[in-house]
């Protein structure tokens, strides 16, 4: 049962997908500036012009061209970059898992903080600790990440000198990253957890637990935790994405060489390939959390049918 | 009354602050006591105080309830006076409760089998496979079928009579000298409920533990019951056993509540309706709380609080008729007017 | 009484498809009405009763058309209500009107009782403008209700009071019939028989016809002149009011009829328990749907649906039933609860 809801979820990413790599090719297309003009450089020919035309395939139909990338794509062959003429899978690998551990290690951050805070937050509510939780949380929520990445580094890199700035690898080089792009889903999560918890506090089956004589503990960890964390699944899900869309702000910041940067600056150099490889993966990323979540929301939550 | 009670109340308070002004006095001044081994019904119109009498008991109330006063005497020991840890001790051991809505009141993401053995685990010492035997055994004793699979089940895979069996083998998973039962039946429908009811009866025969059974139907009180405590705005009106009640209330809320009531084994012309409504819980009549739907009231009743009057060692009832001081009509009998067959 | 007949069921199914399998296709049915039919007589109160799921509010519903039955035909005063276009249901829609359980869930608590009826007889054009308000203290003193009163809103009423203003909605396009689901099975007693009370009264001062769905018996055997009893989307049992009371012949009538707990110490009745609970209405029982249950049931039930009949020996009452035994059925044979 469960497996056949798995492949029937991974099954419907294939339209998702071809629908993502649609969208971007025509942007690529509609958005002005010639690629075979700011390949070739600065006062070139319109001969040179016309060869670099002919050599990408940029003459051909615009449907055309996106038939083959997607032939191509279906083969796990992105082609070549128009800029470096380095295979782009090679460009994109080590690029892709510096941002997914970004992402990882910064869900992780706002998973296990917001989780906490919010329980907290709902067990002891409206006292002075839930009241300066949830105001932490708001500040953290309406804070841009590349401002208080900003912050950071300024204060603990450059004031007190106590981590580095920039890069990526070093357990040191992590944590101002990570937190930077943590803390608003650690505030998201946090309210989240705090209004779930509050609902499930008062439901019948609290009180039957209650009733039982356990202790205040498991109610809350046994019986309302559980619970609770299913809409906060969800949360986590979409979390995930805006995330990844963060990250291209943090990377460019710590100057970190992740995915996001890499298609920021190849977006300037119109290094197609690349970019349009970069944001499949970056979407099949999204859409496979999302099947996990998904996933990981049918077990908590045994009450729905697979169907 | 003196009988040999295991519990007895004594003027219970339990009052809701909603703010500086306003009170809702949920439950304010119950009295009345379960004898050992049998079952005290409690009826009364929905927002009388029933299930808060019962939640006070164990001190379950949810914010912001709270007793400010009287005496819930278990066993001879005052619960009010009782700390948290000590409570804890109590709930679900020596003293089990079951809920209204089988529906809602099992944890949905837990199996059957861990939700009844954590209570096992709570308050017994009892290695894993001793703990899963017993709770076979218990879901056994509830007359639920293949209890090896059914341990392994989530509350959406039972119907609601099966989970209201669950809730109660959860309740005798340690043998609890009283079980209060808050409308056990209420949400289920009759042929369900007359399983539950033969299940509470057989299993208290068998294990002789003593019943406090929360209902708003007359017909199960009738059935079940051994002593009956009417309660209306918060209050106990009459306490009697369950014969009497039926044949000789009184109380004029009493006699208005079997008036009122549509029976299938009888033919009945009209019904008699009680008058008017349930005062708001916020404007309570300042004498007896009955008087403005009572055919008898007077002008004492509207004035002043009548306390409840003990008639005979086995009937209670709190109303101006019974007294030295009644000023209306000396010769009335409420139970004239009952209208039954 | 009059006898002509305002409303004919005939052989009315509604089925509701289950959704599933990989394309979400149809699966299953759930056979929530299988093939009723019955009459209502002007003036009379038909009472449908049975468990939680046998297909009450449903049966009820496709009256009405909330939903468009799966088959079969409801004719109501000569028009054949499964035809007509929306046009003209919503005509009929005034001569039809349906009361809920929950008086507050059908009220908009945004509106005063006042707008509240006024919105439902200026939809019907009940009377003209300028004499909507006598009309509408006429029915709120109809139903009980203070004419003071009608500028408030529904949470600032009790339970009873909010049902009385459905009632009074319902009345105030002058219907014939009103559908009464579970009207009264939320109210405390003391209430519920006074609304019981106003429910008789009204019929016996307009001449109203009720179709009452509701699980409580007693409630039923006051207001009713005919009763309906449905097990699993169908009837199996059927009659006036106190032949099936007094004499009920399908085995499923008289379990229910025992379980129903007597208000009286001394009279405990003698009990027959049912085992289990109700099959679901995805994968009913073949045969008789009761064979599961019945403490009867032999081989044959498995295999044949018994069909509605009268009892030999019983032609001159109106009253049928849908067992293959009930003439040799011999009650006093079972094994009675205990505790009796
Ligand atoms: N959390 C709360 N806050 C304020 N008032 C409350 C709260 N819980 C209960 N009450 C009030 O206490 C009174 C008694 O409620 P209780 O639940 O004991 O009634 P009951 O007799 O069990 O009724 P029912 O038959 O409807 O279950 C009611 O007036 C109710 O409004
Ligand atoms: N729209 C629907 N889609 C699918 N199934 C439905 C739908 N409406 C009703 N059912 C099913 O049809 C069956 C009959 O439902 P119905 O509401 O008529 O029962 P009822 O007799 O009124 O029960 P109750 O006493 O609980 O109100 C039930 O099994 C119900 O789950
Ligand atoms: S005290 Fe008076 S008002 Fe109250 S019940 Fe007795 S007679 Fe009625
Ligand atoms: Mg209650
Ligand atoms: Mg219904």
């Amino acid at each position: 049962m469960m497996l056949k809801f798995i492949v029937r979820r991974l099954l419907q990413l294939v339209p998702v997908l071809i629908g993502v790599t649609f969208l971007v090719f025509i942007m690529l297309h509609i958005t002005p500036g010639d690629p075979a003009e700011v390949l070739a450089g600065e006062g070139a020919t319109v001969e040179t012009i016309e060869n670099i035309n002919e050599r990408l395939g940029l003459n051909e139909p615009l449907h055309q061209q996106y038939l083959s990338f997607l032939s191509n794509a279906v083969q796990f062959d992105f082609g070549t970059s128009w800029r470096t003429g380095r295979e782009v899978s090679s460009e994109i690998a080590p690029r892709f898992f510096v941002t997914l551990e970004l992402a990882i290690y910064s869900t992780i951050l706002s998973v296990f903080l917001g989780v906490i805070a919010g329980v907290i937050s709902a067990v002891r509510r409206y006292s002075l600790t839930d009241v300066t939780i949830m105001l932490v949380a708001l500040f953290g929520l309406s804070m841009p990440n590349f401002w208080l990445g900003l912050m950071l580094m300024q204060w603990f890199a450059v004031k007190l000198d106590w981590l580095p700035a920039t890069g990526w690898g070093s357990g040191s080089q992590v944590i101002l990253p990570v937190i930077a792009l943590g803390t608003a889903g650690a505030a998201i999560i946090a309210r989240m957890t705090r209004s779930s918890m509050l609902e499930i506090i008062s439901q019948d089956y609290i009180r039957t637990a209650r009733a039982k004589g356990v202790t205040e503990k498991v109610v809350i960890y046994r019986h309302a935790l559980r619970n609770a964390m299913i809409p906060v699944v969800t949360v986590v899900g979409l979390q995930f994405g805006y995330l990844l869309g963060g990250a291209v702000l943090t990377e460019t910041v710590f100057a970190i060489n992740g995915l996001g940067r890499l298609v920021v600056d190849r977006i300037a150099s119109r290094d197609f390939p690349v970019i349009q490889a970069s944001i499949l993966v970056i979407a099949s990323l999204f859409v496979f959390v999302n099947v996990l979540v998904d996933i990981s929301y049918r077990i908590l939550n045994k009450r729905i049918d697979l169907d | 009354m003196d009988h040999d009670s295991i519990l007895k109340i004594n003027d219970l308070k339990t009052y809701f602050k909603i703010d500086d002004q306003k009170v809702v006095k949920a439950v304010d001044g119950v009295s009345f006591e379960v004898p050992k081994g049998k079952t005290l019904g409690i009826v009364g119109e929905s927002g009388s105080g029933k299930s808060i009498t019962a939640l006070s008991i164990l001190q379950l109330l949810d914010e912001p309830g709270e007793i400010v006063g009287g005496e819930i005497l278990f066993n001879g020991d005052n619960l009010i006076e009782k700390s948290i840890p000590e409570m804890r001790k109590i709930r679900g051991n020596q003293i089990s409760m079951i809920f209204q809505e089988p529906m809602t009141s099992l944890n949905p993401v837990h199996t059957i089998g861990n939700q009844i053995s954590e209570t096992i685990d709570i308050h017994q010492k009892l290695s894993r496979t001793e703990s899963k035997k017993k709770t076979i055994e218990l879901l056994e004793l509830v007359g639920i079928p293949s209890p090896e699979k059914r341990i392994k089940q989530y509350p959406f895979e039972l119907s609601g009579g099966m989970r209201q069996r669950v809730m109660i083998a959860i309740a005798l998973a340690s043998n609890p000298e009283l079980l209060i039962a808050d409308e056990p039946t209420t949400a289920l429908d009759v042929t369900i409920q007359a399983q539950i009811l033969e299940l509470i009866k057989d299993l208290q025969d068998q294990l002789g533990m003593s019943v406090m059974l929360i209902t708003h139907d007359l017909g199960v009180v009738a059935e079940t019951c051994d002593y009956v405590a009417v309660m209306y705005a918060g209050k106990v009106v009459e306490y009697s056993d369950v014969e009497t009640l039926f044949e000789d209330p009184k109380h004029p809320y009493t006699v208005g509540l079997l008036n009122s009531l549509p029976r299938h084994d009888i033919k009945q012309e009209e019904l008699t309706p009680i008058d008017g409504m349930v005062p708001s819980p916020f404007e309570m009549p300042v004498g007896c709380r009955f008087a403005p739907r009572c055919p008898h009231a007077t002008d004492l009743c509207r004035e002043k609080l009548p306390s409840l009057w003990e008639l005979n060692k086995d009937q209670e009832v709190r109303c101006w008729i019974y007294t030295e001081e009644w000023d209306g009509d000396q010769e009335v009998k409420v139970s004239d007017s009952l209208n039954l067959a | 009484m009059t006898h002509s007949t305002l409303l004919k069921v005939s052989g009315l199914k509604q089925y509701f498809p289950i959704k599933g399998g990989f394309f979400g296709g149809k699966v299953n049915d759930v056979k929530a009405v299988d093939d009723i039919s019955f009459e209502v007589n002007e003036g009379e109160t038909v009472s449908i009763v049975g468990e939680s799921g046998c297909g009450k509010s449903t049966t009820g519903r496709s009256i009405l058309r909330f939903e468009t039955p799966t088959a079969g035909e409801v004719i109501f005063d000569g028009t054949n209500l499964t035809t007509v276009s929306k046009k003209e249901l919503k005509q009929l829609r005034s001569e039809l009107q349906i009361i809920f359980q929950d008086p507050y869930a059908s009220l908009n608590p945004r509106q005063t009782v006042r707008q509240i009826l006024y919105e439902a007889i200026d939809i019907q054009k009940v009377v003209p403008k300028g004499e909507r308000e006598d009309y509408l203290f006429e029915l709120l003193e109809l139903v009980g209700i203070q004419p003071s009163q009608a500028d408030r809103f529904p949470h600032e009423f009790s339970g009873g009071q909010r049902q009385r203003i459905g009632i009074a909605r319902a009345l105030s396009v002058k219907p014939k019939l009103i559908i009464c689901d579970e009207a009264v099975s939320a109210l405390d007693v003391s209430i519920q028989a006074q609304v019981l009370n106003l429910l008789k009264k009204l019929q016996r001062e307009m001449g109203l016809t009720y179709l009452f769905i509701a699980h409580d018996l007693g409630v039923v055997r006051h207001i009713s002149d005919k009763i309906i009893v449905m097990y699993l989307g169908k009837i199996v049992e059927m009659g006036d009011s106190e032949e099936i009371f007094e004499n009920p012949q399908h085995p499923y009538t008289k379990a229910l009829l025992s379980a129903i707990p007597v208000p009286n110490p001394k009279k405990k009745s003698q009990r027959i328990l049912l085992k289990g609970d109700v099959p679901s209405p995805m994968n009913v029982p073949s045969g008789c749907r009761f064979h599961t249950r019945c403490p009867f049931a032999t081989e044959y039930c498995a295999k044949k649906v018994p069909e509605l009949r009268t009892p030999n020996d019983q032609e001159t009452v109106n009253h049928v039933a849908a067992c293959h035994y009930m003439e040799e059925i011999d009650f006093s044979s079972l094994e009675y609860s205990k505790n009796v």
